[in-house]
């Protein structure tokens, strides 16, 4: 047993980071290590960056033009592009519909749709949730009718991730009314400029717009974009949602944001001695530094029996249950930092950050600005990619066996 | 970066659970712990033929020369049996305290605690010190050719079943400082010495350890004088990360009986397993065990590192946060067992107390975040 690298690993690192001292743009970099928002062009331009370098399909084999890496260099460089400031990927094209493709689709459908996402240039997003059906998603209503070589797909997905930006959607469909709920579904990729598609904005509680609800009527799709069989589609959403937690347990974003916090906490004041030294407070950091350690270590002997290729079972529940629950408690303790200036709540200074012109500029400190707003955000953490509690009806079920 | 176990580490991990399964049943442990010394000299003894308590002894010494994670493979084992006989105290922490003095008694005790033959205990800790190593202000006076002991120890871990007391006392500075600390391999029997034994919550025993004018040899000092601190420190921290494996076998064994509990309890007509306020609560106890799993892998690996910093860091994390999981998965075991959990029948009260113990000793989770908090800072 031991807890370092080995030397071929500690050398892909290097290798990771010095790609990441040449390539990744200063003005990207400093807005993720602010927590100021990133625009399409920014994600746009990282993907592409990615790509010029073989990196585009971080995840995916070597026959499908990714980098071949297994889970621990998949890992190493999730855990630098985090610590250095580059964007999180946007995951619904390289880590969710990527595999699905490559996994049940045809040929036809891998030359077409995959060499795209690896290089950027369509932006995917996801039709899963819909009203009705969250965590129950099984229960989705969205309707698909075969009218010869088309599908008509009618109905309503919600909790669509930055859809507003994207080219394509993946969704699952209802093809069979009757069959068993799990059994009627199929997997559907859909043009977003069909006509027939309506795309509204949902606000969310920090004022930002992340998600959408979609609205498909009387969307007419070629048969040849079903991924798989039909009403097999249940199988493929249950593969995709595996894939989706190589990185789940975000140990690198954890460790970007704790330093985040005791860089303000060594700047706030209380009582004119820095915040970091006042006992209660330096307890709580302590507390979430500890938690993260005991995170890495686990998340560590998750990947190190997954060397070979054994998929992520369902200890990965364990890492997004714990995951969650502290990247939540460094964004409490970073708002919980700053007192009084948590407050002020001036949208302008959030979104233009370190640029701003000075007449936008936040009234307290400018790394107060979007403090709360990001605390606020956050609390989405321990909701989706199956709640928090879901995870733990899967732990109860998976691992304990009741 | 792996976690995988050896090939011995495995070998050593299966016999001793054998071993320990199949002779040291919780019928056996109640015996033990009803009888006046609360401790087996056949347990013991059968521990010294599988070569368990030569474990941590230098090959020089007849030993096997191994060290924390060969530890750690065992402690599990000795957890889930509440084994009562002073492994931790004399097979781990007193080894370790001797194996860092070039001694000659020193090695020839370690040979002797290595068959079985002997068992020794460090008494480090007193009233006023809490976990704090360096608060000794038992004193050792000088005169000739021998030193005469004054001073009070602590809750000291097995000093009953002890033949030698590995004792610390000020031949230097003040309560507080680092220097001026003293070792001395000290016979139970002698003179002015004398304890108090009891047993502790757990059903372990302790004594706290009164020294009155007890004169020992010069030579019977350990190591340069006034310097055993750094030495002391050293085998407490080894202590500690074996402390962290025991209390992860306790911890699997809580989880295993509660998951084995619900399944078969029946209320309102259905397996009391299948409420999912129950389920989550098991999975909440499930992340508490494999959590703290993980950071008794750190502390083992950690544990003699020689950047003491480091090494402490490190270690008061694992305490800090096995500390935290002991309470909670002791707690919510007994709590599932409903009334059950409340007896003296079940072993699971068992392992509540002697989590509640662990995480008491050598630094309760307060203590240790603290001091990683003072560790991290600086």
């Amino acid at each position: 047993m031991r807890l370092e690298f080995t030397e071929e690993e500690q050398a892909f690192r290097e290798e990771v980071r010095s790609f990441l001292r040449e390539k990744l743009p200063p003005a990207i970099r400093e807005k993720v290590l602010n927590g100021f928002e990133l625009s399409r062009a920014d994600h746009v331009l990282w993907q592409r960056t990615l790509h010029e370098r073989g990196w585009g399909g971080v995840s995916w084999p070597k026959n499908f033009g990714g980098p071949g890496w297994n889970s621990v260099q998949q890992y190493i460089f999730e855990e630098e592009t985090a610590l250095a400031g580059a964007p999180r990927l946007i995951p619904f094209g390289t880590k969710m519909v990527a595999p699905v493709i490559m996994a049940f689709g045809n040929a036809a459908q891998q030359q077409r749709f995959l060499p795209p996402i690896s290089a950027g240039s369509e932006w995917w997003c996801q039709g899963y949730s819909e009203p009705g059906a969250g965590s129950d998603l099984a229960s989705l209503k969205t309707r698909a009718t075969l009218d010869g070589d088309h599908y008509v797909v009618n109905g309503q997905k919600t909790w669509n991730t930055l859809g507003q930006y994207a080219d394509w959607i993946f969704c699952l469909v209802r093809t069979d009314t009757h069959a068993k709920q799990q059994s009627g579904i199929s997997f559907l990729l859909i043009d977003m400029k069909s006509p027939g598609i309506t795309i509204r904005p949902i606000t969310l509680l920090d004022g930002g717009h992340e998600v959408n609800e979609i609205w498909f009527e009387d969307v007419r799709v070629p048969v040849q974009n079903r991924v798989g069989e039909e009403n097999k589609g249940w199988t493929y959403a249950k593969f995709l949602l595996g894939h989706e937690r190589t990185n789940i347990a975000g140990v690198g974003g954890a460790k970007r944001e704790l330093a985040r916090l005791k860089r303000v906490a060594a700047s706030e004041k209380k009582n004119g001695r820095p915040l970091i030294e006042d006992p209660l407070f330096a307890a709580d950091i302590a507390q979430v530094e500890i938690d993260l350690w005991a995170l890495e270590i686990t998340n560590l002997r998750v990947l190190s029996g997954e060397r070979g290729s054994r998929a992520p079972g369902p200890e990965a529940s364990i890492l997004k249950i714990r995951g969650t629950e502290i990247a939540q408690r460094i964004s409490e303790l970073l708002m919980r930092a700053v007192g009084p200036y948590a407050l002020p709540f001036r949208r302008e200074a959030m979104e233009a950050g370190w640029q701003s012109d000075p007449s936008r500029e936040a009234p307290g400190p400018r790394y107060a600005a979007t403090l709360a707003a990001a605390y606020m955000n956050q609390r989405k953490l321990s909701i989706f990619g199956g709640t928090n509690e879901i995870q733990k009806n899967i732990i109860s079920k998976m691992i304990v066996g009741l | 970066m792996n976690f995988e176990f050896s090939d011995e580490q495995r070998q050593l991990h299966d016999t001793v659970n054998r071993y320990l399964t199949e002779q040291y049943t919780f019928e056996k442990f109640r015996a033990i712990n009803a009888s006046p010394a609360g401790w087996d000299k056949a347990a013991w003894a059968g521990l010294a033929d599988l070569g368990v308590l030569a474990l941590n002894v230098p090959a020089a010494q007849g030993g096997l020369g191994f060290g924390p994670l060969e530890t750690l493979s065992v402690m599990g084992a000795c957890g889930r049996s509440l084994l009562l006989e002073p492994f931790l105290s004399s097979a781990v922490i007193a080894t370790a305290v001797l194996r860092a003095f070039e001694d000659a008694a020193a090695a020839e005790l370690l040979t002797r605690m290595a068959s079985g033959e002997a068992i020794a205990v460090l008494a480090h800790y007193e009233p006023g010190s809490r976990f704090e190593t360096r608060w000794v202000t038992a004193r050792a006076q000088k005169s000739a050719d021998h030193y005469l002991l004054d001073g009070h120890k602590a809750v000291v871990l097995h000093a009953g079943a002890a033949d030698t007391l590995l004792i610390s006392a000020r031949t230097g500075g003040d309560p507080g400082d680092a220097d001026g600390v003293s070792l001395f391999r000290v016979p139970r029997d002698s003179k002015g010495l004398t304890l108090d034994v009891y047993p502790t919550i757990d059903g372990q025993r302790a004594a706290d350890v009164y020294l009155k004018g007890v004169q020992v040899p010069a030579g019977s000092r350990l190591g340069a004088e006034g310097a055993a601190l750094p030495a002391i420190d050293a085998a407490l921290d080894i202590g500690l990360a074996a402390l962290c494996a025991e209390a992860v076998g306790v911890m699997q064994a809580l989880v295993d009986a509660t998951v084995a509990y619900v399944q078969s309890r029946q209320q309102f007509g259905t397996p009391i397993g299948r409420f999912q306020a129950l389920q989550h609560r098991i999975a909440d106890m499930l992340i508490h065990l494999e959590q703290a799993r993980s950071m008794s892998y750190l502390a083992a690996l950690r544990c003699t590192d020689e950047n003491v910093t480091e090494r402490r860091r490190a270690l008061s994390a694992a305490k800090a946060l096995v500390g935290q999981s002991c309470r909670f998965v002791g707690q919510q075991a007994v709590q599932l067992h409903g009334g059950m959990g409340m007896t003296d029948e079940l072993i699971v009260s068992h392992w509540f107390k002697r989590l509640t113990a662990a995480e008491l000793m050598f630094g309760d989770s307060d203590t240790h975040l603290q001091r990683y908090a003072a560790l991290t800072r600086s």
